[in-house]
């Protein structure tokens, strides 16, 4: 039977979920910016695997988030 | 009338530093209790999973950002090759002087410049740092921008100096039967 986690643990966890998050929202952030600089500049190229890779991101994100709330609730 | 006391209130878990009035562990608790804690480590916790919340709320607004660029690059694609657009006959800009017209739409305010009896060099009047317009200066041959300071050579659009980092757009121009026409842009990196 696994143990239930102390709080401190949680906090542990979410510490670490935070600082993986930061990282993709920074990287996100670097990919608009970089995007948009390309659009105006009229290439084209970039504009699809970006949005692509922004959404993957947003995923990975969503999915931390997800573990945090299923993980509360044990 | 019932006189019974209140059940002693006891800790459930070592987790568990204050105990709720009603003595019942925090998971029987009602939601609200959970989502605003007085406990140190129990309020920890939740500020940090309502920041990282939030910063997957931030998350979304990028990738909305991003799919907004997707869209409006298919926009632009569909919109084609603009149109010819006359603007003006070729000698009612004297060699050093300039004019400042609308190209391919209204708002699209773009600026031409005659450097020579046969040279016209025709550029989008907006500054690619910040969409200031750009201001011809011959005598240094050059654009330059008063908002920062930027600059761009007069025969290429290139930045030379200041914040700005991409050239002007290039408005392709052409002489017919007398008059100057607008052909097409060319948007550089």
């Amino acid at each position: 039977m696994k143990r239930a986690m102390s709080r401190k643990q949680k906090t542990t966890i979410v510490y670490g979920i935070l600082s993986i998050v930061v990282m993709m929202v920074v990287l996100q952030l670097w990919l608009l910016t970089a995007t948009m600089n390309a659009f105006l500049a009229g290439q084209e190229r970039v504009i699809i695997p970006a949005a692509v890779a922004s959404i993957i991101c947003f995923a990975c994100n969503g999915g931390l988030l997800t573990y945090i709330y299923r993980m509360e609730r044990r | 009338m019932n006189t019974a006391p209140p059940p002693t209130p006891t800790r459930t878990s070592p987790d568990q530093l204050s105990i709720p009035p009603d003595g019942r562990p925090y998971h029987d608790q009602p939601q609200w209790r959970n989502d605003f804690p007085i406990d140190w480590p129990q309020d920890e916790f939740v500020a940090r999973r309502d920041f990282t919340k939030f910063l997957v709320l931030t998350s979304f607004a990028f990738v909305v950002g991003q799919l907004w660029i997707v869209v409006e690059n298919f926009a632009r694609k569909r919109k084609g090759l603009p149109p010819v657009k006359r603007i003006a006959s070729a000698e009612a800009i004297p060699v050093g002087g300039s004019l400042v017209f609308s190209y391919p739409e209204p708002h699209d305010t773009c600026i031409v410049v005659r450097a020579g009896a046969q040279q016209y060099f025709a550029y989008n009047q907006k500054c690619t740092h910040l969409s200031c317009a750009v201001i011809p200066d011959l005598a240094h041959g050059r654009f330059h921008c008063p908002c920062h300071n930027g600059s761009f050579e007069l025969r290429s659009g290139i930045p030379i100096a200041g914040p700005p980092r991409r050239p002007l757009e290039r408005i392709l121009v052409e002489i017919r039967e007398g008059d100057l026409y607008a052909t097409g842009r060319e948007v550089r990196a």
